[in-house]
């Protein structure tokens, strides 16, 4: 088995507010990340898939591949982008570093053709980072 | 859902390498450099990996703001701009990164109750880092 780890960055902005808690604790458990105005970030996403070497190419995904489908599915959709109002996952949820590890996972699992996902890393800032190992 | 949340802290210290189950010679020759007498320092970078299911109403496997406050009163004010050897739990065991490792973890799996701990990894410098998951847990 070996992992391979492809890397992209995004920038998108986000706020934290749950309709389950009033305005004061919003305000108290986020913060100024509830400021509803948003601020923003640069993510970097990091997504490691597994498998064999497959012995004809020496590959263990097609690079190509993986790279159109995090396009496609990740920076097309959240790439400059608020993440509350324009990403369809974060109208119910909230945009956390979590959640969205959770959601990237989720829009890239089933259109992997030959690698199966292993990790899927979210960096909000350098100083912290998310992994997601999908739903044990 | 289960995740895991990695946050990073720096905090700089000075140790000696030094054992005292060895002769002179053998400090030499087993720490080079790093025996000293003076000691040296470095700015580490402590990375704590904790996990839990992701709540739903908060969207957080834990509030940063509990992670951080018990980082910093447990660990960064016992060990930031200090020498390690002066430190009571260094008096007899080698202030090493490793040991350094295994003792962050310890403080960290005794009193940090909002998640569950996973791992600490300490960078000594940009070429060397140390992980410790506890005994016999292999790291995912």
């Amino acid at each position: 088995m070996v992992y391979l780890t492809r890397k992209a960055e995004f920038s998108a902005s986000h706020y934290y507010h749950s309709p389950d808690f009033t305005p004061e604790e919003n305000r108290r458990l986020f913060g100024k990340c509830n400021n509803p105005n948003g601020h923003g970030h640069n993510y970097t996403l990091e997504v490691t898939v597994k498998g064999e070497v497959d012995p004809r190419s020496g590959f263990v995904v097609d690079l190509k591949q993986l790279k159109e489908v995090m396009h496609r599915e990740v920076l097309d959709a959240m790439d400059h982008r608020f993440l509350n109002k324009e990403v369809p996952e974060f109208f119910t949820q909230i945009p956390t570093t979590e959640n969205l590890a959770i959601a990237i996972w989720q829009r890239l699992k089933t259109k992997l053709q030959t690698a199966s996902l292993h990790r899927v890393r979210v960096y909000e800032t350098p100083d912290l980072f998310v992994d997601f190992y999908g739903e044990d | 859902m289960k995740a895991h949340l990695t946050r990073r802290y720096l905090f700089s210290a000075s140790h000696r390498l030094h054992s005292l189950q060895m002769s002179a010679e053998e400090n030499v020759s087993t720490y080079g450099k790093c025996n000293n007498p003076y000691g040296h320092g470095h700015n580490y970078a402590l990375e704590v990996t904790v996990s839990g299911p992701v709540d739903v109403r908060t969207g957080m496997v834990c509030n940063l703001v509990d992670l951080d406050n018990y980082v910093e009163r447990e660990v960064l004010s016992r060990y930031n701009l200090e020498n390690l050897n002066t430190l009571q739990e260094f008096a007899e065991i080698v202030p090493t990164t490793e040991n350094l490792c295994v003792g962050i973890f310890e403080i960290m799996r005794r009193g940090f109750r909002p998640a569950h701990l996973e791992r600490v990894r300490l960078e000594e410098t940009m070429m060397n880092s140390f992980e410790y998951t506890g005994q016999n847990k292999p790291y995912k």
